[in-house]
């Protein structure tokens, strides 16, 4: 099987997912990333996000939790899955990878 | 509390409801509302609004997540197609009664729309065979007579010499030609009356013809012929016939230089079997040089440059004859008529011909138009059949939609099933169409007076054939297809009674809809066959004014006739089979020469009318059996009758003597009588004589002796037989006038020919019409017995309960016959409307009788009758005992 390409927004996406653990869904995944990276993202790309990576098979979802608030809908709760989890490792091991090969110097220069 | 929370854009809500995915919308939307509130909190209410709008938007489906959610095979999946086709197969192998019905109502309707179709594509492609077909015009003339702009294609002689000098630059070719004319050929011992013209030696380039041997070159000789193959074989048979002497009209020798293809049926040059040169023509008929301007005689076809179209040539030799001749003092009556010179394209020649005013006329495009839409409707019927039993049918394919849309089927899945159904139907059908279309072919060429075949090579056929398929496909599916997929499973496979009841009622409509539509074009085509028919007996029935029994007509074609009439009439006389002999110009069915510039005493001034003018030897009266209502004939005895008139009772009228015979009648004319005023005595008067098509009125005509005829009349003896009279006829001929062939018409054939147009009108009406009512009832047949079929239980509860055969035979027929006089209501006045329009076009024509109308209404209805009928006594005949058995 071929490896699963995980995209840079994807990635940020599965891992808040995995950060968020059990209160992942739609509204919180949208607002711990602007908290978090600060970047002003569109709740539909959240949520196309979070629907490919299902498709992909790094999510799971289930239903539950409505509440008032969203005139009694149903959440869609999104838990990693253990492909989901590998990719995430696998990504990891790659820039870490990438970061030890780093020469000193240039390391020095980036102030790290 | 708060002021009331701010509420996100409604409209923003209910677009993502129906556009959105549905398998996400519900947490979508939570989601969203969560969000715009929390957005209202942090960025304010407008702002939150905007965001609110934009992710609504950007979430509609066709934006986002493009996947099907659910795992619905794709309904071309090649195993559904094959679902689809088998599952259509087995119905239509089930119900084998319906799907003959349908099939062969579809493939005949099918068959009438490809030879119809062929018809339309031979009268469109007309003279296509020529390769320069879009630049080759001929030149015309409009000039204006009596306040009239009259059309002509013949142009005088001096023309061609100032087209040629002055105007040829638009043109790449200038052909100078004769009208197309008998010429006796004769090769050795073979003489043949062919029909040919003389044209100028670039004719064979311009008109592309296929050499079969020698070359194009081959006019530029003057002593020469191209033969076409088929008078080249007459000829000579397999000889090799270039380089042969042959004879045009008994003494103009050519040699063949080459032999063309025969052109095909539709093109205006079929009849020339042969061309020769224009030179040698005009070197053996001098007289034709010095011809002047406002002599018509000849044909000039031109082919323009590449580079310009019609209309800037037209432009450039607009005027041409009026420049010319605008200063001569002996054309000023020419220049008076305004010549108007203008490019009557080839594409134009057979469809746009007739010319009323200087305004194309209807002429052949109109039936182009006709035989298109009947072509049309035909096939409509068939295709209105297709869906009326479809969707009859329905109940029983009901349970299957319901069963197919509860196991996950898509509406879009059973469309696809429907319509590859009907596709596969319509296929079926379209070989059978063409099977039929090829075995009637030829019967229908002979009715359509043409030679068509099934362009089977053609590419673009086949290409046409799947078009057709497809779309007849289409058009006969689609209403099924939208109107059974439309069920809701929950209602078919409860079954419950009064589910079907309100089905039944408005699925109905559209049905009863289509019967009358089917009935209205029947009707409407029935009217018309009779009126038809009742136009060419009204005409046939009209009085003659002779007698055409017997009466053979021989041409004087050439000179070799003349100074023998005398001997030849003595030696007819003498072999006992004929009773008379006359000369006379034009033959009887024809009238070949009509002048103006006569007048009378009490004639109204300004009026300058045309008579029809022939001459004729005082036999004649004898020959064609004269009926005089007034007067005498001529006499061979009195010098004088030869400035004697005879003319028939429309010159009576005209001239309005309250007794015309006695009276003069003077008459000036170039041609006739030298320009010289010369008095005529009127010595009888004779009933009129149809000559010319039996749907004009006639013309006004005066017989006279002087002139050259160019006919003969003989009056075979009545009781005689025709085949002895006919060899011993032509014995004389031979022996006295042994180098022209003896051709000969019979006047009653002649006369029958001029039927012959309407005549085919009415046989192409009767078979469409017959095909028509024939589908639709055909389509009844089918409904009448589903009706039938679906209220059996009905049926036998009303005979258990006492009703009789008679009841319910009424009871059934009794809603068809509403539709048929609901379609004869709507008929009538349509086919009233357009039969009083084509009726418009005969001076002498019949009246669009009540009784014709009611006619067709009552056949429609009996036809109509028996059809129901026969399902309706046989569901009445029923034992209840049968029907209701399952209960």
């Amino acid at each position: 099987m071929k490896r699963a390409f995980l995209g840079e927004f994807e990635e940020v996406v599965l891992l808040t997912v995995a950060v968020l653990d059990e209160s992942a869904y739609g509204v919180t995944v949208t607002q711990e990333i602007e908290q978090k990276t600060g970047r002003a993202v569109g709740f539909s790309t959240v949520h196309t996000t979070l629907q490919r990576l299902e498709e992909k098979g790094y999510l799971s979802s289930k239903m539950s939790g409505a509440t008032a608030e969203r005139g009694g809908r149903r959440k869609r709760f999104f838990t990693v899955t253990a492909a989901g989890r590998k990719a995430l490792m696998e990504v990891k091991s790659i820039r870490e990878q990438l970061w030890d090969a780093l020469p000193p110097q240039t390391l020095q220069l980036m102030g790290g | 509390m708060k002021p009331p929370t701010p509420k996100p854009p409604r409209w923003a809500t209910s677009l993502l409801d129906w556009l959105g995915d549905p398998n996400t919308v519900e947490e979508v939307q939570g989601d969203l509302l969560e969000l715009y509130a929390y957005w209202v909190k942090t960025v304010g209410e407008r702002k939150a609004d905007w965001r609110y709008v934009l992710s609504a938007l950007k979430l509609l489906r066709p934006l986002a997540n493009r996947k099907k959610a659910e795992s619905n095979p794709f309904f071309l999946h090649p195993a559904m197609v094959r679902n689809y086709f088998k599952i259509a197969l087995r119905n239509l192998l089930k119900h084998k009664g319906y799907s003959g019905i349908n099939m062969g109502g579809l493939a005949v309707g099918m068959a009438v729309a490809l030879l119809t179709g062929l018809w339309i594509y031979d009268e469109l492609s007309f003279n296509r065979y020529h390769q320069h077909y879009d630049r080759i015009a001929l030149v015309m003339q409009n000039q204006v007579v009596n306040g009239e702009l009259h059309t002509s294609q013949s142009l005088p002689y001096p023309f061609i010499q100032e087209l040629k000098s002055n105007y040829s630059s638009p043109f790449k070719h200038i052909v100078t030609a004769t009208h197309l004319d008998d010429h006796i050929l004769t090769a050795g011992e073979t003489k043949l009356s062919k029909r040919g013209q003389f044209i100028g030696a670039e004719a064979p380039e311009m008109l592309t013809l296929k050499m079969v041997e020698g070359t194009r070159a081959g006019l530029q000789d003057p002593q020469s012929i191209l033969l076409s193959a088929s008078t080249a074989k007459a000829l000579f048979g397999n000889a090799d016939p270039i380089n042969k002497p042959v004879k045009i009209n008994t003494d103009w020798l050519v040699k063949v230089t080459g032999v063309y293809e025969d052109l095909p049926q539709n093109t205006q040059f079929h009849d020339a079997q042969f061309l020769a040169s224009w030179e040698y023509f005009v070197a053996n008929n001098r007289y034709m040089r010095d011809k002047k301007w406002d002599n018509h005689a000849l044909l000039i076809y031109v082919e323009i440059q590449p580079n310009t179209d019609f209309d800037k040539a037209t432009a450039t030799i607009k005027d041409s004859e009026l420049n010319a001749i605008r200063h001569l003092e002996s054309m000023k009556e020419e220049a008076a008529t305004r010549p108007q010179m203008w490019l009557h394209p080839m594409r134009d020649w057979h469809l746009y011909s007739d010319f009323k005013n200087g305004v194309v006329g209807k002429g052949p495009v109109q039936y182009v138009w006709m035989v298109g839409l009947i072509g049309f409707f035909v096939l409509l019927l068939a295709c209105i059949n297709f869906m009326n039993l479809s969707t009859a049918r329905s109940e029983k394919r009901a349970k299957e939609v319901g069963i197919r849309k509860t196991v996950g089927s898509r509406r879009s899945q059973l469309m696809g099933q429907f319509f590859s159904e009907s596709l596969l139907v319509v296929f079926l059908s379209f070989l059978i169409a063409l099977l039929l279309a090829t075995v009637s072919l030829p019967w229908f060429n002979n009715l359509a007076a043409k030679q068509m075949t099934i362009p089977w090579a053609n590419g673009y056929f086949g290409l046409f054939c799947l078009g057709f398929i497809g779309i007849t496909g289409f058009l006969a599916g689609s209403y099924p297809a939208l109107y059974l997929t439309s069920f809701q499973p929950i209602q078919v496979l409860k079954g419950g009674g009064s589910a079907r009841l309100q089905r039944g009622r408005s699925a109905s409509i559209p049905r009863q809809i289509l019967v009358v539509t089917q009935f209205t074009v029947s009707i409407a085509l029935i009217i018309s066959t009779l009126v038809v028919y009742r136009q060419i007996q009204f005409a046939k029935s009209r009085p003659v004014g002779y007698a055409r029994d017997g009466l053979l007509l021989v041409p004087m074609q050439s000179d070799d006739f003349y100074g023998k009439t005398a001997l030849l009439r003595n030696e007819l006389k003498n072999t006992g089979v004929v009773s008379e002999v006359a000369e006379s110009q034009s033959p009887i069915t024809g009238v070949w020469s009509s002048n103006e510039g006569f007048s009378w005493k009490g004639m109204p001034p300004g009026l300058n009318e045309r008579f029809a003018t022939l001459t004729v030897s005082p036999e004649y009266a004898e020959t064609v059996g004269w009926q005089f209502s007034g007067g005498r004939n001529f006499s061979k005895e009195l010098a004088s009758d030869s400035a004697g008139f005879i003319i028939n009772e429309t010159a009576a009228k005209l001239l309005g003597f309250r007794q015309p015979v006695g009276e003069f009648v003077r008459w000036k004319s170039q041609w006739m009588t030298n320009n010289v005023e010369k008095q005529f005595r009127i010595l009888g008067v004779v009933k009129d004589m149809v000559m010319e098509s039996p749907f004009k009125p006639i013309k006004p005509t005066v017989f006279f002796l002087f002139g050259s005829p160019n006919w003969i009349n003989i009056k075979i003896r009545p009781g005689a037989d025709a085949g002895n009279a006919l060899s011993q006829i032509e014995a004389v001929f031979k022996k006295l006038i042994p180098a022209a062939p003896f051709e000969y018409k019979f006047a009653d054939e002649e006369y029958d020919a001029k039927f012959r147009a309407e005549e085919r009108i009415g046989k192409l009406a009767t078979f469409f019409a017959v095909l028509a009512i024939f589908i639709s009832c055909l389509g009844l047949f089918g409904l009448a017995s589903f009706v039938a079929e679906q209220r059996t239980k009905e049926i036998g509860v009303r005979k258990v309960m006492g009703a009789s055969v008679l009841n319910l035979w009424r009871l059934l027929s009794k809603d068809f016959m509403v539709l048929v006089l609901l379609a004869f209501g709507i008929a009538t006045p349509v086919a009233a409307y357009f039969l009083r329009s084509w009726l418009q076009q005969y001076d002498y024509r019949t009246e669009l009788s009540w009784w014709i109308f009611a006619a067709s209404g009552v056949g429609a209805l009996v036809i109509t009758l028996l059809t129901v009928s026969f399902q309706s006594i046989k569901a009445a005949l029923m034992n209840p005992v049968k029907s209701l058995r399952s209960e």
